[in-house]
């Protein structure tokens, strides 16, 4: 064996020759895109604890598709899970975690963590124990704008409906508007996981776009005058409000819709953790140490399911145009609600705390305050726009246990 | 092995009319659920102002005697600053003190000024 020959078949065997051979150049492309990706997770700051997550584990499955042409390898495996949900009679793979668990890659075990519905339910705990709901429970009527603003849920599911999708990918679509990374990704695999990389992408992409996103509708759909308006102050709640407040919610939410069970159990336990005053270690832990390894499992695992040939389609980029409608509706949503309070309260309630409507917390909150300071530089509607923003949290969960429970069937 | 195999869509495609109701009704779900929540969280402050209100009831007029001899809250003078929410009361602190003693509750506690509520500043003087 000379060195010519030797050189070719080291040439052969690396991952490099793996961009000639078929579909090669979508994983060559899926770098590029991992990579701008991750320019904007760490030089631009959108949502860069998940972002920089994603964007790597999008790199690592690309690169890692060399290694699996030789062999077993590769750190995550398509065609494992496809087998996962081949209900063929005598397809061993059907449903079975010991199939992953024994022939997959260090992607794959992480991955169950999400098929599972595991890491967007423990993001909920976190997400719970970190947020103060009094706001909400100060001024309940702000559960209508939280309604209100899943307007862009219910449209964009409809679109994608009459574009070609199927009931699940629309559901699954749909719920990028309700600006909630955990409820859309927890939906997402449940309903349509082939599509489970582009919708994680558009619901946590747009979430960080919302500065940018919001303020055109905003101004667009309120006048000065209503921007204007400077809220009083809301009552002051009680610890025991508090501390009974996640049970009702537990109690009602899951009595009405029990697919919401995981996203708003969790929800619901964390804030109980946060407010109780006896878990105060419980409490630390969710909001900070189990958040932070579960966001590391999530984005890694999230990203993984970006593989070339399933990402580069028509339909990723149908589901960036639909989810960008699906915010941009459930804004306007949000606003009429606000609109219509403003009305009914004689000009008490600003219209702008409606937008806020659309969950991502507490960005659409900042972003309320911020455009509601510009019209009125006395205005501070933080706190306000708080109330919405968390209703909007419970909301687009209940949106997402409707949808789960007419298709996940 | 083919590693990146195309993925079969997940579910059936749906009729228009079963596409429309379901967007209907999911968000008329939506409403509902939460305009109910929203009746028993005004339920639980219903109750929980009538508890408030019967307890300082019960206080005031053991407490009277005590607050006749205490100073009365100075008005706030004036237009509110900007960026300020709600009303502060006073007792014999002169506006500069009561700045300087929010902004240094604000700085240990870590948090910004605007996300405090300070409800009132009294002197307390030694006997």
């Amino acid at each position: 064996m000379n060195i010519g020959e030797i050189l070719k078949k080291l040439f052969g065997e690396s991952g490099f020759a793996g961009f000639f051979q078929s579909g090669g150049w979508q994983n060559a492309i899926m770098i590029v895109i991992a990579c701008v990706l991750l320019y904007f997770g760490i030089v631009r700051k959108f949502e860069p604890l998940l972002l920089v997550g994603i964007a790597f584990g999008c790199l690592l499955v690309n690169v890692s598709y060399f290694i699996g042409l030789r062999g077993d390898d590769a750190l995550y495996h398509p065609n494992l899970w496809s087998a996962f949900l081949d209900p063929t009679p005598g397809n061993a793979a059907y449903h079975s975690y010991g199939v992953i668990l024994k022939e997959g890659g260090f992607l794959d075990i992480l991955y169950i963590g999400v098929k599972t519905g595991l890491y967007p339910s423990l993001i909920f705990l976190g997400v719970g124990a970190m947020t103060d709901f009094g706001p909400l429970i100060a001024r309940p009527s702000s559960l209508i704008m939280g309604a209100a603003a899943q307007l862009g849920v219910f449209l964009a599911f409809f679109g994608a409906n009459l574009i070609g999708f199927t009931g699940n990918q629309a559901a699954s679509i749909g719920i990028i508007g309700g600006a909630d990374g955990p409820t859309a990704i927890f939906l997402t695999t449940k309903l349509a996981p082939e599509l489970l990389g582009a919708i994680a992408i558009a619901a946590y992409s747009y979430m960080a776009l919302i500065p940018m996103i919001q303020p055109p509708i905003m101004k667009l759909m309120t006048t000065k005058k209503e921007r204007s308006v400077v809220m009083t102050q809301a009552r002051e709640v009680s610890k025991t409000e508090k501390i009974i407040f996640p049970i009702v919610v537990t109690i009602f939410c899951v009595l009405l819709l029990p697919s919401t069970a995981p996203l708003i159990g969790c929800l619901m336990l964390g804030n109980l953790f946060r407010e109780c005053g006896v878990t105060e270690r419980l409490s630390d832990t969710a909001q900070n140490a189990l958040m932070n390894i579960i966001t590391i499992f999530l984005g890694i695992s999230v990203g993984a399911t970006m593989a070339g040939s399933q990402f580069l389609t028509l339909a990723t980029i149908k589901i960036i145009g639909l989810g960008l409608a699906a915010f941009a509706v459930s804004t306007i949503g949000g606003l009429l609600a606000g609109k219509v309070m403003y009305r009914v309260s004689g000009g008490k309630i600003n219209p702008l705390i409606g937008s806020a409507g659309v969950s991502a917390v507490p960005m659409a909150a900042r972003v309320s305050q911020i455009e509601g300071q510009k019209a009125n530089p006395r205005n501070f509607l933080l706190m306000h726009a708080m109330g919405p923003n968390v209703a909007g949290v419970i909301g687009s969960a209940i949106a997402a246990g409707f949808l789960l429970s007419v298709f996940g069937g | 092995m083919n590693l990146f195999m195309e993925v079969a869509a997940s579910g059936k495609m749906i009729s228009f009319g079963e596409n429309g109701l379901t967007a209907v009704l999911g968000y008329a779900v939506v409403f509902a659920g939460l305009l109910a929540l929203m009746a028993i969280l005004y339920l639980m402050g219903v109750f929980f102002k009538l508890r408030q209100k019967k307890r300082s009831e019960a206080v005031l007029p053991a407490a009277l005697p005590a607050k006749q001899s205490a100073p009365e809250p100075e008005e706030p003078a004036g237009e509110p600053a900007p960026g300020s929410a709600g009303e502060i009361r006073r007792f014999d602190v002169p506006d500069k003190e009561a700045a300087m003693i929010m902004a240094i509750v604000a700085d240990q506690m870590g948090k910004p000024l605007n996300e405090l509520r300070f409800k009132s500043i009294k002197e307390v003087k030694k006997s």
